[in-house]
């Protein structure tokens, strides 16, 4: 799950190596080879192949009749396709609303159970707990809370005087309910993340502002935002590579909605998904992957120049 | 010293001690309810009664077997492999000067950047063009390659001292005899953490199993649990029950290991 994709940041830190003796021992070159073999020989044929093999798909016309060169066309299709750009509209909101979602749960959670107190382990380890369960389960476990009709959040509704709405049956409140569940699922890894910057500033910053009479709220605004700004820039970034990749997102937009209603949920890589395996059209979905990756990289480009900020760690 | 000095220290002491775990405690039982509504509605009775009903035909439905078998073979051996050739590729950037290290370095880090929806078709492509399709190699070996894990293990391997490696050279061991028996005894803190995270992401794992097994009876238990939707629509009792099996054994891995997590995101650097 995130865990994996969230280690990006470290290429960004190359620790360097110690430097033992100049010297060369005998064959340690031959050694290296045999040692890196496996990972060079798994990474060329189902990573980097494929990388290089999805530019090259997009400028052919893929489908079961056989390959032939299409030039731009697949491209050109793009911008007459509705379902395209209606994909492109659905994955920018859902990433506007998940990258500050998940940036501001994550953090209020870290504030609130940072500081060690007796019960601290237990409720950082139930934040924690939905981060552990699947994508597809978590998708099945809330359309089971919000089913129309005798669903316990429509039960809940109901008890205290409101008439839920059919969460997943409405557009709007369809993709809206997406967001909210993949926040849900998220925050407890990125809190944890967020602990750790919290739990860098040194606790004289603290001391000397309670001293000079800072109020909490002061204190939160002129030491805690600014010191722990490279691990929101972090979490900010991870945010928009899932929330534009769609990686997680169609978990649950298949388990949940399908799409629907009315193509209200269907993310850029779950209108891809279908083009490829459900049309078989392979080279219309490369070109839509290249295009998605293109603008992911554009906007974390835009997000460095913004932040005036290249780096993840201040002293680095 | 002045009253007023003194009363908002005194706040936020009062704040500290009571009202932060109380709230604290509050919004994670509301964060974790939606698990415990799914595990209370797995043992009961459409009438609103206690059962095991639910979880006893769960248990007993040879598909879901089947599918929960499939992907523990699937995550175990995704995990083991992943242990073999990411300690190995550590250990070599980590303890081996080679012309050229830091450009692999610079290359396996970069494949974190290149995921899965991303080369999906194309690796669909070449998984059929290798007749991986519903097989299990299919479904584990193109997941298993990201460099995370070497990261993680190089990061270990740097921090172990010199002297042990000089001890084992001079014991005259090779370099694979001075991985294998100096290396991998005192790894294993790093192995837990690489296999912990590895076999948590692989059990989790839908879309790529999704894309390339049609076959039900190789379906992993993520994909497998899907089709019950439409067959078991409106039995939320039966669909909370197969759900909290497929994921009791990622709960329980968890709590049971979950400092092996934290620890390795100080290991990676991330914290």
């Amino acid at each position: 799950m995130s865990i994996q994709g969230a280690a990006v940041v470290d290429s960004a830190r190359v620790t360097p190596v110690p430097s033992g003796r100049k010297r060369r021992r005998s064959g340690e070159g031959l050694a290296a080879t045999g040692f890196l073999a496996p990972l060079a020989i798994g990474v060329l044929v189902f990573i980097a192949a494929p990388t290089a093999l999805s530019v090259l798909m997009s400028f052919y016309d893929v489908s079961l009749g056989g390959i032939t060169f299409v030039g731009t066309a697949n491209y050109e299709r793009m911008l007459g396709d509705p379902l395209f750009w209606q994909s492109l509209r659905v994955t920018g909101v859902y990433a506007l609303l998940f990258i500050p979602g998940l940036t501001i749960a994550s953090l209020t959670l870290a504030l609130l159970v940072q500081a060690e107190f007796a019960g601290v382990g237990l409720w950082r380890a139930l934040l924690l707990a939905p981060n552990a369960v699947s994508l597809v389960a978590t998708a099945l476990v809330w359309r089971f809370l919000l089913a129309d009709g005798n669903g316990p959040l429509a039960v809940l509704g109901r008890k205290v005087g409101i008439d839920a709405p059919s969460w997943l049956g409405q557009p709007g409140w369809a993709l809206l309910m997406v967001v909210v569940i993949s926040i849900w699922a998220f925050m407890g890894f990125y809190m944890l993340v967020m602990i750790g910057g919290r739990q860098d500033i040194p606790s004289e910053l603290y001391e000397a502002a309670r001293i000079d009479g800072a109020r909490p709220l002061q204190q939160f605004w002129f030491i805690t935002l600014p010191m722990m700004r490279p691990t929101i820039f972090f979490v900010v970034l991870m945010g928009t590579v899932i929330g534009l990749t769609g990686l997680q997102s169609f978990d649950l937009v298949y388990v949940m909605t399908k799409g629907g209603p009315a193509n209200a949920t269907s993310v850029t890589l779950f209108y891809i998904y279908q083009q490829a395996f459900l049309y078989g059209q392979f080279g219309y979905a490369a070109a839509m992957s290249t295009v998605l990756v293109l603008l992911m990289l554009l906007t974390a480009v835009l997000f460095f120049r913004a932040t005036n900020s290249g780096r993840f760690d201040v002293d680095n | 010293m002045s009253t007023t000095e003194a009363r908002p220290r005194m706040a936020s002491g009062a704040m500290t001690r009571f009202a932060r775990p109380l709230v604290a405690g509050l919004i994670a039982v509301i964060v974790v309810s939606p698990l415990v509504l799914m595990v209370m509605q797995a043992m009961r009775t459409d009438a609103g009664s206690w059962t095991l009903a639910n979880l006893q035909f769960a248990v007993a439905d040879s598909q879901v077997f089947r599918w929960l078998l499939n992907s523990l073979v699937v995550a175990v051996t995704s995990t083991v492999l992943v242990l073999v050739v990411h300690s190995m590729a550590g250990y070599a950037l980590a303890r081996l000067r080679f012309r050229g290290r830091e450009l692999v370095f610079l290359g396996v880090a970069s494949t974190m950047f290149v995921s899965l929806p991303v080369i999906l078709v194309p690796l669909f492509v070449i998984v059929r063009e290798m007749n991986l399709l519903n097989s299990f190699v299919g479904i584990v070996l193109p997941t298993i390659f990201g460099g995370f894990a070497t990261i993680l293990m190089r990061q270990f391997f740097i921090s172990v001292p010199a002297e042990l490696e000089e001890a084992a050279r001079l014991d005259g061991c090779g370099h694979f005899q001075t991985f294998v028996r100096v290396f991998l005894p005192i790894s294993r803190p790093a192995f837990v953490s690489v296999a912990v995270i590895n076999f948590l992401a692989s059990w989790n794992l839908f879309m790529w199993p999704l894309t390339i097994t049609s076959d039900s009876r190789l379906w992993v238990v993520q994909v497998g649990i899907t089709s019950f939707q439409t067959q078991y629509q409106g039995s939320w009792g039966y669909m909370m029950a197969v759900t909290f099996l497929s994921a009791l054994p990622t709960l329980v891995v968890f709590f049971i290991l979950q400092r092996y997590i934290v620890a390795s995101l100080k290991t990676s650097g991330i914290k």
